[in-house]
């Protein structure tokens, strides 16, 4: 039924909105998805020197039934591309994902056509996260990031119209290939 | 509280209710978003393997296993009970005995020699 959907604009909305995001970005169980050199780092985040268990986030769970949270940590060959979906589907909402490295961001140093350019061509990314690999810190700099997005995240009617909000921006921004940086 | 246990029964009571209760209102309060892969059985991320109809034919070899072993535990159950008491047992009862096993032996050539015992 998803109660939290259905609440009518307001105060009580955005409480309830705090209060959820609050809970949520707490206790995040990332899914164990490392395929390739970013998973050491992965692992390095789970050693005492980083730490990701100040965030409760040690638990990584093999199974996508109880994971939140799918780091996707490494090169994602054509042939692992219908794992990375199907176990992307069998996570349950809410979920997010992290992509981490330059090859799962966008294929990084691999441009070939072995390797997808880039995990996002597969599952919904919220935060990239550059390296080769990225160092344990700046994982956990994409982490708080991913929880900011989680605390700030709307619900129902709210959601909707940030959804509509974002697809207009996206609509009236300059593309990609006219991005010309220092060169114009 | 006369008994000391009393409390761990309302703690058996709490921890119960509470999962209940966790059960109840997920249902009540949580999304229902499906999707076959959410229904499908997880297998690593490949499609699960196709269950055979009916639940798969089980081979009628264990069945015979099972019924020989079965037959042949219930004399090895006569038998211990004339082994330990054999002392102050006589004659008559050895050749009693004898003729039981006797009398299951011919079971057994049968099983033997009809290919009972043959695994494949």
């Amino acid at each position: 039924m998803g109660i939290e959907e259905k609440l009518p604009a307001g105060f009580l909305l955005t409480t309830v909105e705090q209060v959820a995001g609050y809970m949520r970005k707490s206790s995040v169980w990332p899914a164990t998805f490392g395929l390739a050199c970013c998973a050491i780092e992965m692992m390095a985040v789970g050693t005492p020197d980083y730490d990701i268990a100040r965030f409760g986030m040690e638990r990584f769970s093999a199974t996508p039934r109880q994971a939140d949270l799918m780091i996707v940590a490494g090169r994602v060959s054509q042939k692992m591309a219908p794992v990375v979906r199907q176990v992307y589907d069998q996570m349950p909402e809410p979920k997010w994902v992290i992509s981490m490295g330059v090859c799962a961001s966008s294929g990084g140093m691999f441009n070939n056509y072995a390797i997808v350019q880039g995990v996002d061509h597969i599952i919904p990314v919220d935060v990239y996260l550059p390296g080769c690999p990225p160092r344990p810190e700046m994982l956990l700099n994409a982490i708080i990031t991913l929880h900011e997005q989680i605390q700030n995240s709307k619900l129902g009617v709210n959601r909707v119209a940030a959804a509509r909000a974002a697809e207009e921006a996206a609509l009236a921004a300059t593309p990609t290939h006219q991005m010309k940086g220092l060169l114009a | 509280m006369t008994n000391p246990y009393v409390p761990l029964l309302f703690l058996l009571a709490i921890g119960g209710g509470f999962a209940v209760f966790s059960v109840f209102a997920a249902s009540i309060a949580g999304p229902k978003r499906y999707n076959r892969a959410k229904l499908d059985a997880y297998e690593c991320g490949i499609e699960p393997t196709p269950q055979a109809a009916g639940g798969g034919r089980v081979p009628i070899k264990y069945y015979l296993t099972a019924m020989l072993f079965i037959i042949f535990d219930i004399e090895s159950v006569f038998l211990y009970p004339f082994a330990v008491a054999f002392n102050q047992l006589g004659l008559f009862a050895l050749v009693e005995m004898v003729l039981f096993i006797i009398t299951v032996f011919v079971a057994y050539a049968y099983v033997w020699r009809r290919g009972g015992l043959e695994w494949d």
